[in-house]
């Protein structure tokens, strides 16, 4: 079996515990582990309460440019990253700061990125849609819509090179889902049985419009039917069927190759900060918000379960807070980059 | 009435070809589609097909011979009760159609084989040429890959063709057996999705040859060439370097079009973050693409289709590299310099040849790295000559040699006698018909004419 909890998170356990105490069962039929339940409750809140502090730092003028915010799609990333172990890639395009929170960067590090300070996880020169880690194997963070993808392609190749048993993760959304080189990735990956899986977050809204006026065809996850990859839809807004498809699915991939995931998603926000979001009511997200919050379900499920009590859940709803008060701090009192960083990071000398 | 059948062209670049093998012999009978000879040009072997019936009268050309140029006549079929008369092929080539003076320069050039005497290179370079071995750009390139992938495990290629079919230009070729399909990899058509699988790739460490067929289809990539490899390294705060070589021929070959025929240095040497080179003899190709695979950066490596088959001298030395941004003085001389790279050279040391004749000494740089420009290695003969000539393929506006005029008011205003004059290719996308190629490309006499002009003569 796979590890239960990513090892590469910041404040996840690295393996389930052998005890049988107050377990219970999904939807699917698997066993509930606590210590995981309760790691994923707090690490889809830290990148809620992340979000909504930049969100708020944006209207306060401390974060420029884009910035586009995860609110709503957090069970996405959380249930997959607990998949993956060190071996394993992942990349995604610009609405990003989830997935770094979930692989386990600090959130200082990408809070004072977004504020362009010496700080950031690219010393203040990438800003919110590009910033990277080697050391957690997060390959960005990429502008373009759609370039993550064969990108992404190319990380796979390197595991499948290396013979190292990792797995890529490329996540993109439903707008992406149209761009060419998507396509040419999966004839790819299937032509060389690249362990890659396709994560498509569709949120419902590539910008302003709505996934059936941009998108033909049944379902994003039957993109990769007509080169033999398979693919499937899953409630991406239940962070323990996502977790559990993941499960299966990275250790189809480590295998035999490449995969579809479509996540049933919703992001809360506009698409940027400056998207007033006039394509669709206030009706359709607050039904949304108050049905199907990922959070939400899961601290239900908690207290129902009697895994957690609410106050240990308070306990965590008040580390996360400090975690990104901390990291709003560190953001603006890092200083800017020195003015010679213009200069570098342009070539390495050979 | 007797049929000639004559020496065809299999390529666009084609000027000569060896007639490998007759299928068929004198007293035959032919049916147009039947195979009649194979031919080998320096890109492949092909069969050639009767166009015609009727019966093998003579055969002209043996088979085995070699240098045969394209509208000889091979062969001739006659009808039936027809006799050949040898008085009526006496003369063995028939006179292209049309005339070779309309012909492009492109198709005509098949002079220089080597390095002019008097090249000024650094001492360690001029040191490795002690001991040479003559040999095409398109093997250097070859030998250049595979003493990588012998010496770096991480070192792979891929592109379109490059593995079974050992190349659409035959650049690959034996790659593939020697080295395997695991890294010698053939991608189906689809060039933005295999740079970006490339850049991926290099991003986590390995060290990718993507090849282009030619750089007209990379415009599919530029997306990842510029906003992934050239970027990320910036973007990252220095933690994400894309080491990777992304080559193929660039610029015109020969009647192919606007499509087909466009040179891309300016293009991609207007943006931060890549290494852009573009080599002219045969030393400097194996030499400086031994360089660009072991560079930690993007480099664009812009070959030419019509200098694939030039054969040059290349260095024997085991470990002969050449250092990526440092021009080569080809022919040194005090009254004018004239640079240029890639195929242009060879017009270039054209020009100075016809100059010297008149009295004018043209000092030839190649630049050989486009980007990062060796600036000093041009500052320092132009203080020597006081004039300059640029000379490329690509189009003027914003070109090289505007980038290069840019520079010498910058640099050596205070040293210059003239105005600085471009040769480029002409502002039009480059046409079909061969009189209207050749006025669109420079040409010898259009670099020998801007040097009159600024020595006033």
């Amino acid at each position: 079996m796979a590890r239960a909890v990513s090892k590469r998170s910041s404040v996840g356990t690295t393996k389930a515990p052998a005890g049988k105490t107050r377990e219970s069962k999904t939807a699917l039929g698997t066993k509930l582990d606590p210590k995981m339940l309760q790691h994923f409750y707090r690490e889809m809140l830290l990148i809620r309460r992340f979000e909504e502090r930049a969100g708020q730092m944006y209207g306060m003028g401390l974060i420029g440019g884009f910035c586009h915010l995860y609110i709503g799609q957090e069970a996405v990333v959380v249930g997959m990253q607990s998949a993956l172990d060190e071996r394993d890639s992942v990349i995604t395009g610009y609405r990003d700061h989830g997935h770094m929170l979930a692989c386990g960067m600090e959130s200082r590090g990408v809070m004072a990125e977004l504020t362009g300070r010496r700080g950031g996880y690219s010393r203040g020169k990438g800003g919110s849609m590009h910033m990277f880690s080697r050391e957690k194997r997060f390959f960005g963070g990429h502008g373009i819509v759609g370039g993550q993808v064969s990108l992404g392609g190319g990380l796979a190749f390197a595991s499948k090179y290396r013979g190292d048993g990792g797995v890529a993760l490329a996540y993109f959304g439903d707008g992406a889902s149209n761009q060419g080189q998507v396509a040419e990735t999966m004839n790819m990956a299937a032509l060389w049985k690249l362990p890659l899986i396709f994560v498509i977050e569709n949120n419902k809204y590539g910008m302003g419009t709505a996934v059936n006026r941009s998108s033909a065809g049944e379902g994003l996850f039957k993109r990769g039917e007509a080169y033999g990859i398979p693919g499937e839809k899953v409630d991406g807004m239940n962070v323990l069927t996502v977790a559990e498809k993941a499960k299966e699915i990275v250790a189809y991939a480590r295998e035999k190759g490449p995969y579809v995931l479509e996540m049933e998603t919703y992001r809360y926000r506009g698409h940027s900060m400056s998207d007033p979001a006039k394509y669709r009511s206030r009706d359709e997200v607050s039904k949304m918000r108050e049905e199907r919050d990922p959070i939400e379900t899961l601290r239900e499920l908690i207290i129902k379960r009697k895994i957690a009590s609410a106050d240990d859940l308070k306990a965590i709803d008040a580390d996360v807070r400090a975690i990104v008060a901390d990291a709003a701090e560190f953001a603006q009192e890092s200083p800017e980059p020195d003015p010679s960083e213009l200069y570098t990071d342009i070539l390495i000398e050979a | 009435m007797p049929t000639e059948i004559l020496m065809p062209a299999l390529s666009p670049t084609m000027t000569e070809g060896k007639l490998a093998k007759w299928l068929v012999k004198e007293g035959d009978d032919v049916r147009a589609g039947d195979l009649i000879a194979e031919i080998e040009t320096d890109k492949a072997t092909m069969e050639v097909e009767a166009v015609d019936e009727g019966t093998v009268g003579k055969i002209f050309i043996a088979e085995g011979t070699e240098g045969v140029s394209v509208n000889s006549v091979i062969a001739v079929l006659v009808g039936e009760g027809e006799v050949v008369s040898s008085s009526s092929h006496a003369k063995q080539t028939k006179k292209a159609n049309p005339p070779a003076e309309e012909i492009s320069g492109a198709v005509q050039s098949k002079v220089i084989v080597s390095e002019p005497d008097g090249a000024e290179m650094n001492a360690e370079e001029a040191s490795a040429y002690s001991s040479t071995v003559s040999m095409t750009v398109r093997e250097a390139l070859r030998d250049a890959m595979a003493e990588e992938m012998r010496s770096n495990s991480n070192v792979f290629l891929m592109g379109e063709e490059v593995a079974e079919y050992q190349g659409a230009y035959k650049v690959s070729q034996g790659l593939l057996e020697e080295f395997g399909a695991r890294r010698v990899i053939d991608t189906p058509i689809t060039e933005h999705g295999f740079a970006g699988i490339g850049v991926g790739a290099a991003m986590d460490g390995l060290r990718p040859i993507v090849e282009f067929m030619t750089f007209n289809f990379a415009m599919q990539a530029i997306d990842q060439i510029i906003n992934s490899a050239a970027k990320t390294l910036y973007m990252s705060g220095g933690q994400m370097g894309c080491p990777i070589v992304f080559r193929g021929p660039n610029g015109a070959a020969a009647r192919v079009a606007a499509q087909h025929s466009q040179c891309y240095a300016s293009w991609y040497a207007h943006c931060p973050g890549l290494i852009v080179v573009a080599p002219y003899s045969a030393g400097d190709a194996k030499g400086l693409l031994k360089s660009a695979i072991r560079n930690p950066n993007p480099v664009i490596f812009l070959e030419n289709e019509i200098l694939y088959g030039q054969t040059f001298e290349v260095p024997t030395a085991d470990d002969f590299t050449v250092p990526i941004g440092k021009a080569k003085v080809l022919r040194p001389g005090k009254d004018i310099t004239i640079t240029a790279f890639s195929l242009m050279c060879r017009d270039a040391l054209a020009a100075a040849e016809i100059l010297a004749a008149e009295g004018i000494d043209a000092e030839v740089i190649d630049l050989r790295t486009i980007r990062p420009l060796d600036t000093d290695a041009i500052v320092k003969s132009v203080k020597k000559t006081n004039r300059l000539v640029s000379v490329e393929e690509g189009w003027p506006y914003a070109g090289i040699g505007a980038e290069l005029a840019a520079t010498m008011m910058d640099k050596a205003f205070d040293w210059l006698d003239a105005p600085v004059k471009r040769v480029s290719g002409k502002d039009v996308p480059m046409p079909y018909a061969a009189n209207l190629e050749k006025l669109a490309l420079p040409q010898v006499e259009d670099i020998v004419s801007a040097a009159k002009s600024i020595c006033y003569r």
